[in-house]
């Protein structure tokens, strides 16, 4: 009896851990069953190369928004990362027990707030200084890589603070013992070593910029058309998305999932790239 | 007297550390404004009308939206707990190291952990609202986060259960309890402070989301009736607030209680870690 149980259990707890998995192939089928057709309807190159976004005239092509995502995500990392970086540096080399204890459930504070919030926070300051400081409408692709620039901080910060402070003290202490300064002992010898922890932050850094939705779609302006200026209006893989799920039917629909698969697969790409660096980290 | 070289050496240690400073500063800056600039503007906004229990067009009530929002997040976390829980469990319990079964697991997990919020959205738009009819519905929406967090609870709990030490497991064998009886009674309770902080983690990411939920729970501004109907949660509310026009003062108020209640989460998170580096000490 007591055997039984202890071997149904088993059963359960293995049963359970199957759900990612599960979820994983779902979430893959739902996506791919609908989108291959789609772009093989549109025509592969129609689609993702087409300069053209017109569901009313039965135009799919997603090349501006595929662009707009890159441009946003690139400005965004562009802020984020050297502020972040310096942020973990600051955190795990020049601050005392009392700052950090102050600075860390900042940076969690940051990481947790709702990203609606930072697209209203955005709509009502950065679109207006925007507006002010080049004029146009604000609404453009510099005010939602800044919004997005702030939004990966968080990660960038927290993961590389991890990575600076997994390296051995051996390293900065070897470097100071030689005479160099303090500040040419963490950026000469420790960060060096974390160099592989860094740059799994900024590629997480990029995969959070890419995937956001609601704070872009809020200061971006949406244009589906490539910006030839910052403060132009953009619009990225996952905004579009969101404006037309709402109303849209037959083609149109399906236009719209397969974008999504399209995003899927960067993210994917985004994902395996982390893999590898992990990897080598590990080895490191 | 200084050589020359030192002085440049300082000079660039002198530049470096104001660049580090500055940084912090900054970062601390734009999360003070975040938090002043919504507080500031936003608390005169709040009147008692927008509590009303039902939503209108002139009260525009945020109420309905606060009750969803805490039944969404029990829903979610109804499914979401259990599933992370055993999965951990079975990971860092029952699993043989590294087999192939084992290995699957985590990639899955991994990858969930870094699929965006509206590609979960549309999932869940595709597979529970349209393929198993659930319609826009509280429990669409509830399954599809239940996935989103998955891996964050799975994380969370395995770590947790990691950190048991061995001599746990081994004193309660050793007292003649079966596997299942040392896993639920001595090994759980240890872990529970860092499965909580997971949880809790959780939470806020139920009551922050708005990707995942437009398509699935829907966007009603009304109390849900059943979990079977639509239901907004607050930051969809936010969200719909933006694309009706721009509601200014009702969107202050109810940036300002998304807000407050994820400084609230948070700080009881922190307390959780706290009492966790703690108790790790005590040992």
């Amino acid at each position: 009896m007591k055997n039984l149980k202890e071997n149904v259990m088993k059963v359960v707890f293995a049963l359970t851990a199957t759900l990612s998995i599960i979820s994983v192939i779902l979430i893959c089928v739902f996506l791919f069953a609908n989108a291959v057709p789609t772009i093989r309807e549109i025509g592969i190159s129609k689609f993702l190369l087409g300069k053209t976004w017109s569901p009313f005239s039965d135009i799919y092509g997603i090349f501006p928004m595929i662009i707009g995502s890159i441009y946003v995500t690139a400005l965004a990392t562009l802020f984020g990362v050297p502020i972040g970086l310096l942020t973990a540096i600051f955190m795990a080399k020049f601050c005392d027990k009392k700052l950090y204890k102050f600075l860390k459930p900042a940076v969690d504070l940051l990481a947790g707030i709702p990203s609606v919030v930072y697209g209203f926070f955005g709509l009502m300051v950065i679109v207006p200084l925007v507006r002010n400081i080049f004029s146009g409408q604000g609404q453009s692709l510099l005010a939602a890589s800044l919004v997005l620039g702030i939004m990966i901080l968080p990660t960038i910060i927290s993961v590389s603070e991890a990575a600076i402070k997994a390296v051995p003290e051996s390293y900065y202490e070897g470097s100071l013992a030689l005479g160099a300064t303090h500040e040419a002992s963490v950026f000469r010898a420790t960060l060096p070593a974390a160099k592989s922890g860094i740059l799994a932050a900024i590629v997480l850094g990029i995969g959070r910029a890419i995937g956001e939705t609601m704070a872009v779609i809020m200061v971006a302006g949406n244009q589906a058309m490539i910006p030839k200026k910052v403060t132009q209006g953009v619009r990225t893989l996952t905004a579009n998305i969101v404006l037309e799920m709402g109303y849209a039917a037959d083609l149109h629909r399906d236009a719209l999932i397969a974008t999504a698969a399209v995003l899927f697969v960067f993210i994917l790409i985004i994902n395996l790239s982390i893999t590898l660096i992990k990897g080598k980290v590990v080895k490191e | 007297m200084k050589d020359k070289s030192i002085k440049v050496a300082e000079r660039k240690a002198l530049f470096i550390r104001s660049l580090v400073y500055l940084s912090a500063g900054i970062t601390v800056f734009i999360l003070f404004a975040i938090i002043v600039y919504i507080l500031m503007k936003g608390i005169p906004h709040i009147k008692p009308e927008m509590f009303q229990l039902k939503y209108n067009s002139i009260n525009l009530s945020l109420m309905p939206a606060m009750i969803n929002t805490v039944v969404m997040t029990g829903l979610t976390l109804l499914f979401a707990i259990p599933a992370g829980v055993f999965t951990a469990i079975y990971l860092v319990e029952y699993a043989k190291k590294e087999n192939f079964f084992v290995r699957m697991i985590n990639v899955t997990t991994e990858t969930l952990a870094g699929i965006p919020s509206i590609v979960y959205g549309l999932f869940g738009y595709l597979f529970f609202v349209t393929k198993l009819k659930f319609s826009y519905s509280l429990i669409s929406g509830a399954l599809t986060l239940a996935i989103m967090i998955l891996p964050l609870i799975i994380r969370t709990s395995q770590e947790a259960l990691m950190s048991v030490p061995d001599m746990y497991r081994e004193g309660s064998f050793g007292l003649g309890a079966g596997k299942l009886r040392t896993v639920f009674r001595i090994v759980l309770p240890s872990a529970m402070p860092g499965i909580l902080s997971g949880i809790i983690l959780g939470i806020g990411r139920i009551v922050g989301e708005t990707a995942a939920l437009i398509y699935t729970a829907g966007t009603v501004a009304q109390y849900y009736d059943s979990f079977l109907t639509s239901g907004r949660t607050l930051a969809i509310h936010l969200y719909s607030l933006w694309v009706e026009g721009l509601q200014t003062d009702s969107s202050y108020a109810t940036a300002v209680i998304l807000l407050v209640a994820v400084m609230i989460i948070n700080a009881l998170a922190t307390f959780v870690a706290s009492r966790i580096k703690k108790g790790n000490k005590e040992e």
